[in-house]
């Protein structure tokens, strides 16, 4: 039993559970403070209480996301020290800074202001108010700009110089506008917008389907559907961009995206395939011939390199090639849903079926992301550093059995949250129509 | 001197802040949740008096590991990993207890007392498992019987030490018969915590020789005698305080009551910064005991640098609107609604 090798297999599971967990509550936060604040200038600029019944609404989905996102974002500060004490000594000149200003720059503004913006409502102005709605909205979208910083410079490193094994920051703007910083800040701001769209549609068409007609749920639906509609192109146009600079910048990892094992031209975009790393080869694979140069290259006959041109330094193909499919396929199917539930809207409603499409989709945008990030992080394998730093070489001496009993007590606190949280969000569903037909003038006075 | 000598001083100095002021915050709303008990309207209010706070109270937390983790890697790798479990501990009592003020307010009706006991479970896991980490830190992480036996004491003071600051903040932000039971608290706690600081100022240097030099040798134990000595006046005087508001509690002096119930729990906080000093102290300069000091530890002065101007700058404004979001939640604690 090579105890190394679990320890390491171990502390990158207990990593990606932990930034998994993570990542579903930015995800929701960052783009539900912008339309919290949208919903807020909405009322107060028509007066009509459907923006506000809306925004009493999403507040709370809001404060219970932010939550989540807070406590197992002090988990992560904690994991660089417990599981990769290697990732700091090798790039903490880089990584340092930057998270060091996250937390200085965003994260003590949007969770100071939270408080004001939550609760504080009958004890400030309303102007105030909607101002520290917009540094809550303005402090997630920060801590995304230094995070993604960090991240993107792990996949696309500029602007240092390795000395005696460490790196060094030659110039901080190189480093921060890293190659594919650009892309990769868009393509999640995309992400989180898409991710709220649905969960506002879902929701929405939830309440909907069960016969809530107030006002703010048909606003709220449009909302969603028009947020989606508008930012799903984008968004494919986004993700096209990212592609091409990974092809630039990552080549390895974008021949295991698209399984393509020998170098060659007028390389076929496969829809699907088995990848097998014994034979080095695709069984049971078809579709559409030259696309994948096509989409890579902009050119039908560009070349792509293929696998084992990066023998024994590429990602798992597999799991690569079917992440990226189920991103891709997901993105698609949300596209075509909100087209479609765009276009049932111009007569203000929409088909039965439409509504139960849109409440299965309520978390599709967690789905997506999800795929999308493993395919960008697995797909750096070997490296945590592109071509800087191994993951092996990062990872700390801590035991397999202690990281096992972490693993275990991370997991299936997750796995409760994710439920209670998901179940919550339903009930609050429920619950609201039950609070709308209260008489007005009541106030909650225990939080309710 | 060249930057290598003084930045990881003043980093030092930043991150001790950073973390004495997470202990300060935090530590009232852990206490708070340490001590969550009584009925419903109670426990609302319990709830309400750190709701707009706890957040970013948690904040400096990860302000100060991350200083360590920036400023001083080697030492952040090493605490960390000789800390695993107890760290793992601590993110599971911070998780539950974050959470649970936002699933017991939303969750289903017949769930909302689960969620209470996380709520108080959390607080207490976290509090413990605080103070344990600090005690294993302070022996430099001995694996043995004695090390064991510090690392306990220090969790069981530290949690008492936080159910106090918890108790002092309730004297503040409640009224009536919550204000009351938090007096009793404050009371009852405020000789727990003294019992805890006194084990800890003996145990320490018996723990450690490099420690006992540090105090007990002349002059310095002269000129340190001013620390213990000014944290048993600050005992003395809660406790005079503390006698004087439930004599006016008996008497209906209500007024006498607010004017007077922010003292606790200023005492309380003037204890752990005198606390915070002595054990700097002792540890000082190392971060890792008899293995790593904090300029073996320490990024390279550039890093540092980037850093400290970012800090410079940051900081102020960090004070400047905390102090506003205190203001805008001055007085006694109103139930929390979203409206």
């Amino acid at each position: 039993m090579d105890l190394q090798a679990d320890s390491l297999m171990l502390a990158r599971i207990q990593f990606a559970a932990n930034i998994s967990f993570h990542i579903l509550f930015p995800s929701v936060t960052i783009a539900l403070a912008w339309v919290l604040l949208f919903f807020k200038l909405r009322f107060d600029t028509t007066g009509n209480k459907k923006w506000m019944d809306a925004y009493r609404f999403w507040v709370k989905v809001f404060a219970l996301s932010f939550a989540l996102g807070v406590v197992s974002g002090v988990t992560m500060s904690f994991q660089f020290g417990t599981n990769w004490p290697g990732y700091m000594e090798t790039v903490g000149n880089v990584a340092g800074p930057l998270l060091a200003y996250e937390v200085l720059t965003a994260f003590f503004l949007e969770a100071t202001f939270l408080g004001v913006m939550l609760f504080g409502m009958r004890r400030v102005s309303n102007r105030m108010h909607t101002f520290a709605t917009f540094l809550v909205a303005f402090g997630t979208t920060l801590s995304a700009f230094w995070i993604l910083a960090l991240n993107a410079w792990m996949q696309t490193p500029a602007g240092f110089d390795m000395i005696e094994g460490k790196a060094q920051v030659m110039d901080w703007w190189e480093v921060i506008f890293n190659p594919s910083f650009p892309q990769r800040l868009v393509h999640m701001l995309l992400a989180s917008a898409l991710t709220v769209a649905f969960m506002l549609a879902g929701l929405s068409a939830y309440r909907w389907l069960r016969g809530d007609r107030a006002s703010e749920v048909m606003t709220t639906l449009r909302t969603g559907v028009y947020l989606a509609a508008f930012t799903a192109p984008m968004q494919v146009f986004a993700g096209d961009l990212l592609g091409l600079n990974t092809v630039k910048h990552q080549p390895a990892k974008i021949a295991a995206i698209e399984a393509v094992w020998e170098t060659q031209k007028g390389a076929p975009l496969l829809l699907f395939a088995l990848p097998d790393e014994a034979t080095r080869s695709n069984r049971w694979s078809f579709g559409v011939p030259r696309a994948a140069s096509l989409i890579l290259t902009h050119d039908r006959d560009g070349e792509v390199r293929g696998l084992n041109e990066f023998e024994g330094e590429h990602p798992p193909v597999m799991l690569i090639f079917w992440a990226f499919r189920a991103m891709v396929g997901i993105g698609l199917a949300m596209l075509a849903l909100s087209w479609w539930a765009a276009w049932q809207l111009r007569q203000d409603t929409i088909s039965l079926l439409v509504g139960r499409l849109l409440v299965i989709t309520t978390f599709s945008g967690w789905l997506a992301t999800l795929a999308g990030w493993y395919v960008t992080e697995i797909g750096r394998h070997p490296w945590l550093v592109y071509e800087v730093l191994a993951i092996a070489e990062a990872v700390g001496p801590v035991g397999p059995a202690m990281v096992a009993s972490s693993l275990g007590m991370y997991l299936a606190l997750y796995l409760l949250l994710i439920a209670a949280y998901v179940s919550v969000l339903f009930h609050m569903s429920r619950k609201a129509r039950a609070t709308e037909e209260r008489p007005p003038g009541e106030t909650s006075g225990a939080p309710s | 001197m060249n930057g290598a000598d003084w930045l990881p001083f003043v980093f030092l100095g930043l991150m001790g802040l950073a973390i004495l002021i997470y202990v300060v915050l935090d530590g009232y709303d852990l206490g708070v949740g340490i001590l969550f008990w009584g009925n419903e309207a109670e426990r609302d209010r319990m709830i309400a008096s750190i709701g707009p706070f706890w957040d970013a109270n948690e904040t400096w937390l990860v302000l100060g590991i991350g200083l360590l983790l920036t400023a001083f890697p080697l030492a952040h790798g090493v605490i960390l990993t000789a800390l695993y479990l107890p760290v793992a501990l601590m993110l599971t009592g911070l998780i539950l207890r974050g959470v649970a003020f936002e699933f017991r307010a939303k969750a289903p009706s017949p769930h909302k007392h689960w969620w209470e006991h996380a709520f108080r479970g959390g607080s207490i896991l976290a509090a413990l498992a605080q103070g344990w980490m600090l005690g294993a830190w302070v022996t430099g992480f001995r694996d043995d019987g004695l090390g064991w036996a510090f690392a306990t004491i220090i969790a069981l003071g530290l949690a008492a030490g936080y159910a106090l600051l918890g108790a002092g903040w309730l004297l503040m932000k409640t009224e009536g018969s919550l204000q009351g039971r938090a007096l009793r608290w404050t009371r009852a706690t405020l000789w727990l915590t003294a019992l805890g600081i006194l084990a800890v100022s003996i145990a320490t240097p018996l723990v450690s020789p490099r420690i006992f030099d540090k105090w007990f040798s002349l002059p310095n134990i002269l000129l340190l005698a001013p620390i213990p000595l000014f944290t048993a006046v600050l005992f003395l005087l809660a406790e005079i305080f503390l006698r004087r508001m439930a004599q006016d509690l008996e008497t209906g002096n209500t007024r006498d009551i607010e004017r007077w119930c922010w003292a606790p729990f200023a005492c309380t906080v003037g204890i752990f910064v005198l606390a915070f000093y002595g054990l700097a102290y002792s540890m000082f300069p190392y971060l890792v005991v008899d293995r790593l000091t904090i300029w073996q530890a320490a990024s390279s002065p550039e890093s540092l640098r980037v850093i400290l101007i970012g800090a410079l700058i940051v900081l102020p404004a960090i004070i400047g609107y905390t102090i506003y979001s205190y203001r805008v939640f001055w007085g006694k604690a109103r139930d929390l609604s979203y409206d």
